[in-house]
C-alpha cells in the first residue's frame, strides 16, 4: 500500500501545488465580496486564512515523521508546504492589517499584545525561510548551514500555535489540539533511532 | 408571524438598524458554541416555553414566577440601540422589551439591596455548548442597583417586532446599551437582589481582561486589543473601522452614574 503510493509520489510533479495554492484564497475573498461569508467577512477571512496556514505548517512538520515511522516518502513536496504556508501567513497578516485593523495604532499591537508578538515574531522567521527556500541558497549556504537555518521551522510551529492558543476567548480545545500535535511531532524528532544488533554470533551457531 | 406592536421609544437612536439576518446569524452565545454561526446553528433545540424566573435574595414578593406572569400587563416599547461587543465590533438591534425597573419595583427591592444578579439557564441536554468547560456554567452577570434601575436597561423579549430569537437570548434576555455585549445576558432563569458585588462570568474566567463594569470605553483597552475604533458590520468588506464613543454614545443618559469613579480602575 506505503510502496504503491510512494511509486505514485515519485512520479508526481510537485509543481503543480504553487499553482493550486493561491486558489482557495481568491474563493474566500470572492465569497467575502458576495457576501456567503456572512456579516463579519473579515474576521472570517483573517481567521481561515491563519487556521489554513497552521495546518500548512503541520503538514510540512509531519512529513519527516510520516518517513520514519510510516515510510511514506513526501520530501519532495515539503519546500512547496513550506512555500505556500508562508504565503497564507502572509495572506492572513495583510488581511488583519489592511482590512481588519486597517494601519491603526499596529506598531503598539504588536509591542503591547502578546498574542499579536508572538504571531509577528513567527512571521519574521519565516522571512529567512522563504527568502532561502530555492536550489540556489541551497548551494550557497551549504546543505549543513541550510539545515540547521531550516530548523527554525519548529520555533514558527510552536509559536504559530501559541498564537491561536492565546487569542481565543474562555478555555477553548481546539488551538490547544493542534498545539499538542506540534508538539507529538516535534516529539517524534527526539525518539532514538533503534539500533541494529552489531553481531549475532548466537544465531550462527545455532 | 404577528408584530409584537411595541411601541416607538425616544430612547431609541435614529440609526439604522442591521438586517435582521444579522442579528440573528452572528451571535456570541457559548452555551451553544464558541463559533459566532453556532447558535443560529444549535439554538433551536432549546425549550423556551414553559419558562420561568426565580427571583429572589433582598425583594418582598421572591418566588418562581411564569414568564407570561411577570410579562402581563407590560406595555413593550422598541427599543433601537447600538450594541457594542467587547470584541471591537458593533450592531444597530431594534430590541423590543421593558424596563428592568418595571419587574424590580413588581418583586420590591428591599433599602439593603444594592446589587442585582442574573444567570441563564442551565440545561447541556439542549444547550450544547455547556458541555464544554469553555465557561464556569451557569453564566452569571450582575448590575449595581442603579444601573439595574436606569430607563436604558431592559428586559427584551424580542426583535425586530417579534418574539426573541433563540438564539439571541429568548425567551427574555437584559440589554444594557453603555455596556459591552456579555453584561447583556441571555435566556434568564434567576435574579437575585443582593447587597455584594455579585460574580460575573467573564470576570470569573480572566478577572484582568473582563471587570464588572465593562461600561464602553475607547480609552480603557482590553489587554489582548485597543478599544479605540469598532469594526461596523453588515457594512461589507471594505468597511472602515469608526471611533468607539464613552458608553457606547450614552454618556449624557448614564455619566452621572459613575462620577467621582476611576474607570481606568473599575474597568
Amino acid at each position: 500500500m506505503i510502496d504503491r503510493l510512494n511509486q505514485f509520489l515519485r512520479r508526481a510533479p510537485a509543481w503543480p501545488l504553487y499553482v493550486l495554492a493561491p486558489l482557495p484564497i481568491a474563493w474566500l475573498y470572492y465569497q467575502g465580496l458576495t457576501g456567503a461569508l456572512g456579516v463579519d467577512p473579515v474576521k472570517k477571512i483573517e481567521h481561515q486564512l491563519g487556521l489554513w496556514a497552521l495546518w500548512l505548517l503541520i503538514a510540512g512538520l509531519a512529513v519527516t515523521p510520516l518517513m520514519r515511522f510510516a515510510g511514506l516518502k513526501l520530501l519532495k513536496f515539503r519546500r512547496a508546504i513550506g512555500v505556500i504556508s508562508f504565503g497564507y501567513v502572509l495572506a492572513h497578516l495583510l488581511t488583519w492589517l489592511v482590512l481588519d485593523v486597517q494601519f491603526l495604532n499596529v506598531w503598539k499591537d504588536i509591542v503591547k499584545r502578546p498574542y499579536i508578538t508572538i504571531g509577528m515574531l513567527a512571521f519574521t522567521l519565516m522571512i529567512p525561510l522563504a527568502a532561502t527556500s530555492n536550489n540556489w541558497s541551497l548551494r550557497k549556504l551549504g546543505a549543513l548551514t541550510w539545515r540547521r537555518l531550516h530548523k527554525l521551522t519548529y520555533a514558527v510551529c510552536v509559536l504559530g500555535a501559541l498564537h491561536f492558543v492565546m487569542l481565543v476567548k474562555g478555555f477553548q480545545i481546539e488551538p490547544i489540539l493542534y498545539m499538542l500535535v506540534i508538539l507529538g511531532l516535534l516529539a517524534l524528532r527526539v525518539v532514538p533511532k533503534r539500533r541494529r544488533p552489531a553481531s549475532t554470533p548466537n544465531m550462527a551457531a545455532g | 408571524m404577528a408584530g409584537l406592536g411595541a411601541k416607538p421609544s425616544r430612547y431609541s437612536t435614529n440609526e439604522t438598524p442591521n438586517a435582521k439576518s444579522d442579528i440573528t446569524s452572528y451571535c456570541n452565545f457559548y452555551e451553544f458554541g464558541t463559533g459566532k454561526d453556532d447558535p443560529a446553528k444549535y439554538a433551536a433545540a432549546l425549550t423556551i416555553d414553559p419558562w420561568s424566573i426565580q427571583i429572589g435574595g433582598m425583594v418582598d414578593k421572591p418566588g418562581t414566577y411564569d414568564l407570561d406572569d411577570l410579562t402581563k400587563g407590560v406595555s413593550l416599547e422598541e427599543r433601537i440601540y447600538r450594541f457594542r461587543c467587547v470584541e471591537a465590533w458593533s450592531m444597530v438591534v431594534p430590541w423590543v422589551g421593558f424596563e428592568l425597573k418595571t419587574l424590580l419595583d413588581r418583586v420590591g427591592v428591599q433599602p439593603s439591596a444594592k446589587y442585582v444578579a442574573f444567570e441563564t439557564l442551565e440545561r447541556p441536554s439542549e444547550m450544547r455548548g455547556q458541555r464544554s468547560p469553555v465557561l464556569d456554567w451557569p453564566y452569571r452577570e450582575g448590575l449595581r442597583l442603579d444601573e439595574a434601575m436606569h430607563p436604558l436597561t431592559i428586559m427584551a423579549t424580542g426583535l425586530y417586532d417579534e418574539p426573541m430569537p433563540k438564539q439571541n437570548g429568548a425567551p427574555i434576555r437584559l440589554v444594557v446599551p453603555w455596556k459591552y455585549g456579555f453584561k447583556s445576558i441571555k435566556s434568564i432563569v434567576k435574579i437575585t437582589l443582593t447587597d455584594r458585588e455579585p460574580q460575573t462570568s467573564w470576570n470569573m474566567a480572566n478577572g484582568r481582561e473582563y471587570g464588572f463594569y465593562s461600561n464602553v470605553n475607547p480609552e480603557v483597552d482590553h489587554p489582548r486589543w485597543s478599544q479605540a475604533t469598532e469594526r461596523v458590520l453588515g457594512a461589507g468588506l471594505f468597511a472602515k473601522r469608526v471611533p468607539t464613543r464613552m458608553f457606547n454614545g450614552y454618556g449624557d443618559e448614564v455619566a452621572g452614574l459613575y462620577e467621582g469613579m476611576d474607570l481606568r480602575k473599575n474597568y
